[in-house]
């Protein structure tokens, strides 16, 4: 069981300085270089040789990836010439205003999509799995922007009820953002919620048409224990891991959302990082979504092995 | 009859089709079953005897439904009581023990919490004597130490053990009556021995009444005092258990026993012809259930249904029920004709040991030595010869078939193909020579013969890929194997699913004929599929080993099947051969205590 664990966690490393390479080089393949995205096309000559020599861009390559790797280990992500700040506070303020954006949505949607999906599955082909799913689609299929911009003119425009778009600074403070967020997570949330619930509702159909699910019954088992205790657990196994990579795309920030709803979260913070040519800050942001990603996978694993005893243990016949 | 704990009267269970029409999967079933009485429910696939056990419990699978009759236990109908009081019923007064405990028990619960449940809600103990409550149950279905058992989860235990655990949960409730729905049919037979074993003392100590559903009349014949045989959805025959056996009297409780291959015989068991009407296929209102396929069949079972009558203290539904009692058992079988002299070799194995480890560095450094699945095997098989492969699950008999079919490596030993082709390279490295001469038939024909081709299609495939013939050769091909198979031409255009079980694996026996095999090798090939079925399967076997000399290696676990049909026999334990030879010496005369110990569990 640890041995299983420390195998995840060495993959999971193993993956992360992989993809630290493929980024360094992907950005290094990118035509000039930052000080000549700083200084412009048509600089040449000394200020260009200035700059770079001051920003150690004469060296080679392989020399510069280990300096750079060399500051990640130690917390420090660099230094954007463009914006002449260090890395760690442009995108911090940001990247945190997107983890209280996704979270407050995953925390909304993740455990409605479980129920939504428990209760379409128990109601298979009925009314209410009807409806559930129908909306759910309905929601889906629509993209952000719209569904963003329908709530923004009922509640923000018509109803007056809650403000249309964010004006905040990157870095007000947790409250302040909070109050600001309502319509971004609802959008968010009803994207969301359609994917996790149409695979615990076929997780939940396949669970309940299983053996022990009909001992359950036959055993004299009340129907919402049955549910709960035998069938929910089995049926959240599969899916697991949409949830996290539910979370991971909603902490890679949603651009839609964010330019619909004038939020200064990650996302945006990512393409104006390309526009202006800022490498460092494309590069950084770049590897901080990798690594939100592999280490919610890594984190999905755990909870699937702490939630399944097969996975968990190597003797009996399995 | 007063008094009784269970009893159904007229009962028909059904669904409606697309034309709102009711359509009977069981039809006017009378049972009545007094406490402590044992009845065993036998009949093959589809017949619908888990159907009606479902029902005693007031379960109906979806769609299905009461079209009539009357059903009590202890005086009340489960069908249309309250939820709370059929919740109170099932695992309390009556309880199922099913057929696959493996997958029956929460694959995310600890055995103790599934008991518990069980306990909190059919006993009146309070909570803190549960576990030892649960220590005496499983003491109850012998498990030793339980303590250790009862934390583990599903997954962790035997198959056996499983189904303990599942008897253990059905006992917590202390039962009046308990429905076995096939319960060792997953098991091996020396493990189903002792659940039997187990079962009949339960229901000798408590008088608990018990209703048996299987397949296999052996099992029940083993457990149970009375036994009622289902057919296409009604009860057929119904009687005391040695009466019954000894001298049925409905046609197909006799060709039912007549078609069960048994040790020690001389002659082959007989095949039902044709095919267990399915429900709504046709309709029985006005002729009797089994008309088609009885050999004695009269033009008056073509115009009435027989009503069920009492014959000789038997229950019988059938209008010659009164004469059949004097017929004897079908005469003119075949014999069995073993052939004694074979010509060359066509495989040989010599000391060969299989291993599933891959190589490692960590094993190259500390050099230790894989651990063998099988080992020190040796064996041959002559043309026309038929070997049986037996063994429990674990014994190594598929590693064994694997390792000759080429889809696993070989760790040391030999094996030759008539001395000619070595079988140690994997089924890709083969010439084509090779692989031609070595066909597979497997299991279950279901999955393996694809859904989406037809019969020709499957059929043809092995032609082109082996002789590159034409098209109107390959034709002419597949005609003439099916009939060698037994099957009509017209199958020629079928998909897989339009066909029985038997018919099914018909096919793939054919398909691996086409490719003129010198052998091919059989896994459990018989064990999917209905006794009546399986004799036609094996007499094909037979058949065909004559015409073309062929080779069969047969695995099976069923040794009055090996009895009937094999000439020699290998038995393995644990991956080790612990006895060869003529299966008439082995079984009659084993010297090896693990091969008594198979043959003392063929019931």
């Amino acid at each position: 069981m640890l041995l299983l664990i420390a195998r995840r966690f060495l993959f999971a490393l193993i993956t992360l300085w992989a993809v630290s390479v493929v980024v360094f080089i992907a950005v290094e393949l990118l035509p000039g270089d930052a000080c000549q995205a700083f200084l412009g096309q048509m600089a040449q000559g000394q200020r260009l040789d200035n700059c770079r020599s001051k920003h150690q861009l004469d060296r080679p390559a392989p020399v510069r990836y280990l300096k750079w790797a060399d500051g990640l280990m130690a917390g420090d992500l660099g230094q954007s010439i463009k914006r002449d700040k260090p890395l760690a506070d442009i995108i911090g303020s940001r990247f945190r205003n997107t983890v209280i954006l996704g979270l407050s949505a995953a925390v909304l949607g993740i455990p409605l999509a479980i129920l939504l999906g428990a209760i379409a599955a128990l109601y298979r082909d009925r009314q209410a799995d009807l409806w559930i799913s129908g909306i759910a689609i309905f929601c889906m299929t629509v993209p952000e922007f719209i569904t963003g911009t329908l709530l923004i003119s009922v509640f923000g425009v018509w109803l007056g009820w809650l403000p249309g778009i964010v004006i905040m600074r990157a870095d007000a403070p947790v409250l302040e953002v909070l109050s600001n967020i309502v319509l971004p997570v609802i959008t968010l949330t009803l994207v969301m919620v359609a994917h996790i619930m149409r695979m615990v509702r076929t997780s939940m159909i396949n669970i309940l048409a299983s053996d022990f699910v009909l001992m359950g019954s036959l055993k004299g088992l009340p129907r919402w224990r049955l549910v709960l205790q035998h069938a929910l657990p089995n049926a959240l196994l599969p899916a697991i891991n949409l949830i996290a990579l539910n979370i991971a795309w909603l902490m890679g920030g949603v651009l839609v959302v964010e330019v619909v709803f004038n939020y200064p979260g990650i996302g945006r913070l990512s393409v104006n990082a390309i526009a202006d040519r800022d490498f460092a800050l494309v590069q950084a942001i770049a590897l901080l979504m990798a690594s939100i990603y592999i280490s919610l996978n890594l984190f999905a694993d755990l909870v699937t092995l702490l939630l399944n005893p097969r996975l968990r243990s190597q003797r009996g016949t399995g | 009859m007063s008094g009784s704990l269970l009893s159904i009267n007229g009962l028909s269970i059904g669904y409606s089709d697309a034309q709102s029409r009711s359509v009977a999967v069981i039809s006017s079933v009378d049972l009545s079953l007094a406490a402590g009485e044992t009845l065993g429910l036998v009949g093959e696939s589809g017949c619908g005897k888990s159907t009606l056990l479902l029902a005693i419990m007031g379960f109906y699978k979806a769609g299905l439904h009461r079209l009539g009759g009357d059903l009590q236990f202890m005086g009340e109908d489960p069908g249309v009581m309250p939820a709370g009081d059929l919740q109170k019923l099932r695992g309390g007064r009556m309880a199922l023990i099913p057929q696959n405990a493996g997958q029956s028990l929460t694959p995310t619960m600890k055995i103790e919490n599934q008991l518990f449940e069980a306990l909190s809600l059919h006993s009146d103990l309070p909570s803190g004597l549960w576990r030892q409550r649960c220590f005496s149950l499983l003491d109850r279905v012998q498990l030793p130490d339980p303590g250790e058992l009862l934390k583990r989860y599903p997954h962790e235990l035997s198959g056996g053990q499983q189904q303990r655990i599942a008897i253990a949960m059905a006992l917590a409730g202390e039962p009046d009556l308990l429905l076995l729905d096939e319960p060792t049919t997953g098991l091996d037979v020396t493990t189903q021995v002792h659940v039997l074993d187990l079962l009949r003392e339960i229901t000798a100590e408590t008088r608990t009444a018990m209703i048996y559903v299987s397949h296999d009349i052996g099992v029940i014949s083993a457990v149970c005092n009375k036994i009622a045989i289902m057919y296409a959805g009604e009860l057929v025959e119904l009687g005391d258990k040695n009466d019954l056996i000894d001298n049925p009297a409905h046609p197909y409780t006799k060709g039912l026993l007549d078609s069960i291959p048994r040790m020690h015989q001389d002659r082959l068991p007989v095949s039902l012809e044709g095919m267990q009407p399915q429900p709504g296929q046709r309709n029985f209102d006005n002729q009797c259930v089994f008309v088609e396929r009885c050999s004695y069949a009269r033009p008056v079972c073509q115009q009435h249904k027989p009503d069920s009558s009492t014959v000789s203290a038997r229950q019988v539904k059938c209008h010659l029920a009164s004469e059949a009692l004097d017929w004897k058992s079908v005469e003119g079988s075949d014999r069995i004709n073993k052939p004694t002299k074979f010509s060359r070799v066509v495989l040989r194995v010599k000391d060969l040991s299989v291993s599933y480890d891959r190589p490692s560095l960590t094993r190259w450094f500390t050099g230790r030595q894989p651990s063998l699945v099988t080992q020190g095997i040796e064996f041959e098989i002559r043309r026309g010869e038929i070997l049986g492969l037996v063994g429990e699950s674990g014994s190594g008999k598929s590693t064994l078939l694997k390792t000759i079919a080429g889809l696993q490596k070989p760790f040391a030993g030999s094996l030759m193909l008539n001395d000619q082709f070595d079988l140690r390279h994997s089924v890709g490295s083969r010439d084509a020579d090779c692989q031609q001469k070595i066909q597979l038939v497997f299991q279950n024909p279901d999955a393996s013969l694809n859904p989406s081709q037809t019969v020709e299609a499957i059929l043809a495939r092995p032609i082109k890929l082996y002789f590159g013939s034409s098209d109107e050769a390959i034709r002419q091909q597949v005609d003439e194997i099916l009939t060698r198979v037994n099957l009509p031409l017209a199958y020629r255009t079928r998909y897989p699913g339009q066909l029985s079980g038997g018919e099914k694996q018909r096919i793939a026996i054919a398909r691996a004929l086409v490719a003129k095999p010198d052998l091919i090798l059989c896994d459990e090939i018989t064990s999917a599929l209905d006794v009546s079925v399986q004799a036609s399967i094996i007499k094909l076997l037979l058949r065909l080993r004559q015409e073309s000399q062929l080779a069969i290696l047969f695995v099976s676990h069923d040794l009055a099947v090996v009895d009937v049909l094999a000439d020699q026999v290998v038995v393995l334990e644990q991956g080790r051969i612990r006895e060869s030879g003529p299966v008439s010496r082995v079984f009659s005369d084993p010297d090896h205590a693990y091969t008594q110990s198979l043959l003392a569990s063929v019931l």
